[in-house]
């Protein structure tokens, strides 16, 4: 198909769409699972991007960051402090530690406690925040050190949960893609089949345009620019129902900070606009190629 | 202009022709007669490249049908105008939305109006243009059906039992305009059971009468 047949698809020829009667179940059948599809494309598409945006959030907060716990008796929590932060201070690969304050601790316990939590009267560990710097520290080395040094000390890096998560993330995401790919391809299938449906319908009308001279292409068209437009309006409907029910999610960041930040971001809003010439063009392939193969089946 | 040579043609299997040869010359008019069952239409479809024959050789306008692309045949219909017993409309379509398709299909878009006018005028239906298929009388619904078949000047004019649902009056209506035709130059080739409206065509214009029966085609037959 060449430029000239692409615009004189999308312009029309009036007479050509007259001549195919209006099919009501057909019609309405393809727009609804447009809209159908474009609206679970829209959250697809979101889920994938946010679950995207998570793991590349996750993966650059815990890298760079550890924590050290101390567990000892109160009368030599401080003593053991000390001895840890020396250590650090002198670990090649730590740029900064220090450790958290009661006031720091009290809030982290808070979810589970309340506020008001006596933290000086409970034996609590002291948590000292290490930052690495771009190369990192040895982890085996620091270990063994510690160990030696501040009996009570455990160090966590984070990798123990950091990768399962990253992982799980980036697994979300790709069943993202994936589920925008079957939408698609389950969009072409039915669109195929209303197509079909509306072929079969209409043999009446076939019959005519071939004894009047209609070429493949012409009595095709008219089936073509239908399904598509309505292919395209149909997607339209669904892409602004998806945007809706998007902002429509409860914005957070105190419980469930995945569930909450579902959705775009900045110019990521605009990749919905995308569904719908995407559909058409979907929509226009399946119907040219369902209505050409039925005419010549049926020549 | 039309030649079939040696022409069989099979339904399943059974034979419905053997072998027949045929040639349409530009403005000759042709009348096909036989019984019910003997193929006339299938002829036709021959004649027209809806249907191509399982042995010998159709050729359309000097070309072995077989050589057509399914483009090609759509041109060939262009020059090639079809009228059938059921008339074949587009039901949702007006009158004149009818007559007009095969310009239409064809692209012609700028001339329609006139031809449209004088061919409405030419079949006595220029009242009825806005109706619907439906809304017609029988006749009035065969003198569209011509209407539509000459609207692109074909060369070639082919009825498949244009009278068969329409009185005495209105078959000898049709059959003028068809004589009409014939004497502008183009080729007619009417299959009928009507043999009074055979003689009546034959004390007018000089016309030929084949006759289809058992699987022969026989060429100017007495009536």
């Amino acid at each position: 198909m060449n430029a000239r047949q692409i615009i004189d698809m999308l312009v029309g020829d009036p007479q050509a769409d007259r001549a195919v009667p209006p099919t009501g179940i057909t019609a309405r059948l393809t727009v609804f699972v447009a809209a159908a599809m474009a609206f679970l494309g829209v959250f697809a598409l979101a889920l994938s991007l946010t679950t995207g945006r998570v793991a590349d959030r996750w993966s650059a907060e815990l890298a760079q960051t550890s924590t050290l716990r101390i567990s000892a008796p109160a009368d030599q929590i401080d003593a053991q402090t000390r001895a840890a932060m020396t250590v650090l201070e002198t670990t090649p690969g730590i740029a900064a530690a220090r450790p958290l304050t009661d006031e720091e601790q009290r809030a982290l316990l808070a979810p589970w406690f309340g506020p008001d939590l006596p933290i000086e009267t409970l034996p609590i560990p002291q948590l000292i925040e290490i930052v690495e710097d771009g190369g990192g520290y040895d982890p085996t080395g620091l270990r063994a050190r510690l160990q030696a040094e501040v009996p009570g000390a455990v160090l966590d890096d984070h990798t123990r949960w950091r990768a399962p998560l990253v992982a799980a993330a980036s697994r979300l995401r790709l069943l993202g893609w994936a589920s925008i790919l079957l939408i698609g391809t389950a969009t072409a299938a039915m669109i195929t089949l209303a197509a079909q449906s509306a072929l079969s319908a209409n043999t009446q009308v076939i019959r005519v345009m071939r004894l009047v001279g209609a070429t493949d292409v012409y009595i095709a068209r008219a089936f073509v620019r239908r399904f598509t437009v309505r292919t395209v309006l149909g997607a339209t409907i669904g892409i602004a129902l998806g945007i809706i029910g998007l902002l429509l999610i409860p914005r957070s960041d105190v419980a469930g900070g995945f569930l909450t930040s579902v959705g775009f971001a900045g110019a990521g809003w605009l990749l919905p606009l995308l569904i719908p010439p995407l559909a058409g063009i979907v929509a226009f392939i399946a119907t040219r190629a369902a209505a050409l193969r039925t005419l010549r089946e049926r020549s | 202009m039309i030649e079939l040579e040696d022409v069989g043609y099979s339904y399943g299997g059974a034979a419905l022709y053997g072998q027949i040869s045929l040639t349409l010359a530009p403005g000759s008019f042709h009348f096909l007669t036989g019984p019910s069952g003997a193929g006339k239409t299938t002829l036709l479809k021959l004649c027209y490249g809806e249907l191509f024959a399982t042995s010998g050789t159709v050729r359309l306008f000097g070309q072995d049908a077989r050589a057509y692309g399914r483009d090609d045949v759509a041109m060939v219909r262009r020059r090639i105008g079809v009228v059938h017993q059921d008339c074949q409309f587009l039901d949702h379509l007006t009158l004149a939305e009818n007559i007009l398709l095969p310009l239409k299909v064809a692209g012609h878009q700028g001339e329609a109006a006139s031809d449209l006018n004088d061919l409405l005028k030419w079949v006595g239906l220029t009242a009825q243009a806005n109706q619907l298929p439906p809304e017609l009388s029988g006749g009035e619904r065969q003198r569209a059906a011509l209407a539509r078949a000459v609207i692109q000047s074909p060369d070639v004019i082919i009825a498949d039992e244009p009278t068969g649902n329409i009185d005495w009056d209105m078959s000898q209506r049709l059959l003028t305009l068809l004589i009409e035709l014939n004497k502008m130059g183009k080729t007619v080739l009417i299959a009928t059971h009507d043999l009074n409206l055979i003689r009546l065509a034959k004390s007018q214009v000089s016309a030929r009468l084949l006759r289809l029966k058992d699987g022969t085609l026989q060429a100017g037959v007495a009536l």
